[in-house]
C-alpha cells in the first residue's frame, strides 16, 4: 500500500479563468468531456463516492429533450463546511463546472439548492450568476442556471430528497431505483454532483486528466477538500491529497492527545488511536465527505454519540420505520445503559438494531446511523456505559 | 397596510403557480412576517389551487418554516458536536440572561425568539449562531452579549 504524507493541493481554490476553460470544452464533443472524466477516476465528494464520469455517462445515453444538472449544496452533515467556503470563494468555477456537465449530458437547466443555513451567500450568488449567465450567452451556450433554497432540513442532502424539495414537496426520500440519471428531478433524466465535485470537473478540463489522476491512489484518485474541526489546533479548510493515514493526518492536525477521530460527520465512522496507522482516508478505508473531527481524551464518547444520535432523531424524515423508531430507539437505549436501567449487554442488542437499520432503512441516512454508532460502541464500550 | 392576499400575490407573481413555487413563495413569507400563519397558508393555497392541507403538511417538513408566531430576530443556536464542545452551554446561557428569555421563548415585545439548531457548517469556528441568516462565529459570553446589544438598540 503506497502512503503519502500529508500534502497540500491548490485546485479547488485556485483562480482561473473560467471562460477560457469552457470555450475548450466547447471544442470537444460530449463524449471525449465524459471520458476525460472517467479516465480522471473523479469520484462524487460528497461522501457516496459514486464515479462522476460514468454519472455523466448514464445521463448522457437518456433520450430526452429534457435533463438537469443539479448542484447538491445542501452541505449539513455535521462536521462539513467546505462547500461554503468554495461556494464563497470561487463560485464561478462550480458554475463553469455545471455547464461543462449540460455540454456533457445535453442540458439546459442546471439547480443550485442551496441550504437554508447558507441564505446570507445568496446575493454574492445572484450577481456572479448573471455574469455566469452574459458569459454563457457570448459563448452561444444555451444553459442558465437557477438557485433553490432549503429551510432547515438536513435529509435533503440526499438527491431524491433535494429533487422532492424543489418540486416543492416534504423533502422524503425516493424508492431507488430509478436512479436520478433516469428519472431525477421532474422525473427527467438527471446528473446531481457535490459543489467541490463540479469544481474538480473543471481543474480536469484545465489540466488534463492525467494530472489530477497522478494525484492519490488507486482506489482515490486526486483530492480533496476536507473539513477539520474539534480538538486541533489547525481548524479549518484544507485541500490535501488523498490516501494519507488517519495517523499522518493527526500527526499533522492533532493536538498531541488525539484520542479518536471522527471521519465523515455524524454518518460516518469513529476511528479509535488504536488504528490511526492502518486507516487510510479514502475509499479503500474509510471514505468521507470531508468532514475530519478530532477528539482528545478530555472528551466524553457517550456525549459524542448522544449528540448525533439526537441528531439523527431529529433529522430523519419519519418516513421508514427502521430509521423513525430505530434512531429513537438507540438514544433511548444508550440513556438507559448510562442510567444502569439496561444492563451493558443491552448495547449488543443496539449494535443489531444498528446493523438492521443498515439494511431496512429506505435512504442513506438511516442506513449510516449505523456507521458513527457502532464503531463509538464497540471501540469506546467502558465510556458508554459507565 | 397590504393583506395578506396581497403580499401571498407579490410573491406568487415572482415565483408562479406551478408545483416547485410553494417553498420559495412560503420561504419569501417567513422572510417578510418570521412565520406562516394559518391565513397565509390558506392563502397559498388558494392561489397554488392546491389544498391547505398539502401547504401545512409540505411547510411542516422544514424547521426554518415555522407555523408558530416568531419574533423580529430569530436566534438559532448550533447544538451540534463541535459548538457544544466549545463553549456553546456558556453562550445560550449568556443570551437567556440578556434577553430575559428562555430556549424556545420569544421576548414579551416579539423582538427576540430563541432556538437551538442542527449544523449550521461553522465547526472550525465554533460556537455559532444564525440571527435570521447572519451568521455569528467563535463567540464567547463577551461577544455575543455585544452582538445582541446591537440588535437591541437597533429597534
Amino acid at each position: 500500500m503506497r502512503n503519502i504524507p500529508v500534502k497540500r493541493v491548490d485546485l479547488i481554490f485556485e483562480k482561473v479563468t473560467c471562460k477560457e476553460i469552457f470555450l475548450k470544452t466547447l471544442e470537444l464533443k460530449p463524449e471525449e468531456i465524459i471520458q476525460s472524466v472517467i479516465e480522471s477516476g473523479l469520484k462524487g465528494r460528497g461522501g457516496a463516492g459514486f464515479p462522476t464520469g460514468l454519472k455523466w455517462q448514464f445521463a448522457a445515453r437518456e433520450k430526452s429533450n429534457e435533463k438537469y444538472i443539479v448542484c447538491n449544496a445542501d452541505e449539513g452533515e455535521p462536521g462539513t463546511f467546505k462547500d461554503r467556503e468554495i461556494l464563497d470563494e470561487v463560485p464561478e468555477k462550480v458554475f463553469c463546472g455545471m455547464a461543462i456537465a449540460s455540454r456533457a449530458i445535453g442540458a439546459k437547466v442546471g439547480y443550485i439548492y442551496l441550504r437554508g443555513e447558507y441564505k446570507f451567500l445568496v446575493p454574492k450568488l445572484e450577481a456572479r450568476l448573471n455574469e455566469f449567465h452574459k458569459l454563457m450567452k457570448s459563448v452561444g451556450h444555451d444553459f442558465k442556471i437557477l438557485l433553490r433554497l432549503g429551510s432547515g432540513a438536513y435529509i435533503c442532502g440526499e438527491e431524491s430528497a433535494l429533487f422532492e424539495s424543489i418540486e416543492g414537496k416534504r423533502g422524503e426520500p425516493r424508492n431507488k431505483p430509478p436512479y436520478p440519471t433516469k428519472a431525477g428531478l421532474f422525473n427527467k433524466p438527471t446528473c446531481i454532483n457535490n459543489v467541490e465535485t463540479l469544481v474538480y470537473t473543471v481543474m480536469i478540463q484545465k489540466y488534463g486528466a492525467a494530472h489530477f489522476k497522478d494525484l492519490g491512489t488507486k482506489d482515490s484518485r486526486g483530492s480533496k477538500v476536507f473539513s477539520v474541526s474539534g480538538d486541533t489546533p489547525k481548524a479549518g479548510i484544507y485541500e490535501l491529497e488523498l490516501g494519507m493515514s488517519v495517523q499522518e493526518f493527526v500527526d499533522v492536525f492533532g493536538d498531541g492527545d488525539t484520542k479518536t477521530v471522527q471521519v465523515g460527520g455524524a454518518a460516518g465512522f469513529c476511528v479509535p488511536r488504536k488504528r490511526f496507522d492502518e486507516t487510510i482516508i479514502g475509499f479503500e478505508g474509510v471514505p468521507t465527505g470531508g468532514s475530519m473531527k478530532l477528539f482528545n481524551s478530555s472528551r466524553s464518547m457517550y456525549n459524542v454519540l448522544h449528540n448525533y444520535l439526537d441528531f439523527f432523531t431529529e433529522e430523519s424524515c419519519g418516513q421508514c420505520t427502521p430509521c423513525r423508531v430505530g434512531c429513537q430507539q438507540l438514544l433511548k437505549g444508550i440513556e438507559a445503559v448510562k442510567k444502569g436501567e439496561k444492563s451493558s449487554k443491552y448495547l449488543d442488542e443496539l449494535v443489531k438494531l444498528a446493523a438492521t437499520m443498515k439494511l431496512a432503512a429506505k435512504c442513506g441516512l438511516g442506513q449510516s446511523v449505523g456507521n458513527a454508532f457502532s464503531s463509538i460502541v464497540e471501540n469506546f464500550k467502558e465510556e458508554i456505559i459507565y | 397596510m397590504i393583506t395578506i392576499t396581497e403580499s401571498v400575490r407579490e410573491k406568487v407573481g415572482k415565483h408562479g403557480k406551478t408545483r416547485d413555487a410553494l417553498l420559495p413563495v412560503l420561504q419569501d413569507i417567513v422572510a417578510e412576517q418570521n412565520y406562516l400563519s394559518d391565513l397565509a397558508m390558506v392563502e397559498v393555497a388558494k392561489q397554488l389551487n392546491i389544498s391547505a392541507a398539502d401547504v401545512f403538511g409540505t411547510a411542516t417538513f422544514y424547521s426554518f418554516l415555522t407555523p408558530r408566531p416568531m419574533g423580529k430576530y430569530v436566534i438559532r443556536v448550533c447544538k451540534t458536536i463541535s459548538c457544544s464542545m466549545k463553549g456553546k452551554h456558556e453562550v445560550l446561557s449568556t443570551i437567556e440572561e440578556t434577553l430575559k428569555i428562555k430556549l424556545g421563548e420569544t421576548s414579551a415585545d416579539r423582538k427576540f425568539s430563541l432556538l437551538e439548531t442542527n449544523c449550521i457548517g461553522w465547526c472550525h469556528k465554533a460556537p455559532a449562531m444564525l440571527i435570521n441568516d447572519e451568521p455569528f462565529t467563535e463567540l464567547t459570553p463577551k461577544k455575543v452579549t455585544e452582538v445582541l446589544r446591537e440588535y437591541i438598540k437597533n429597534r
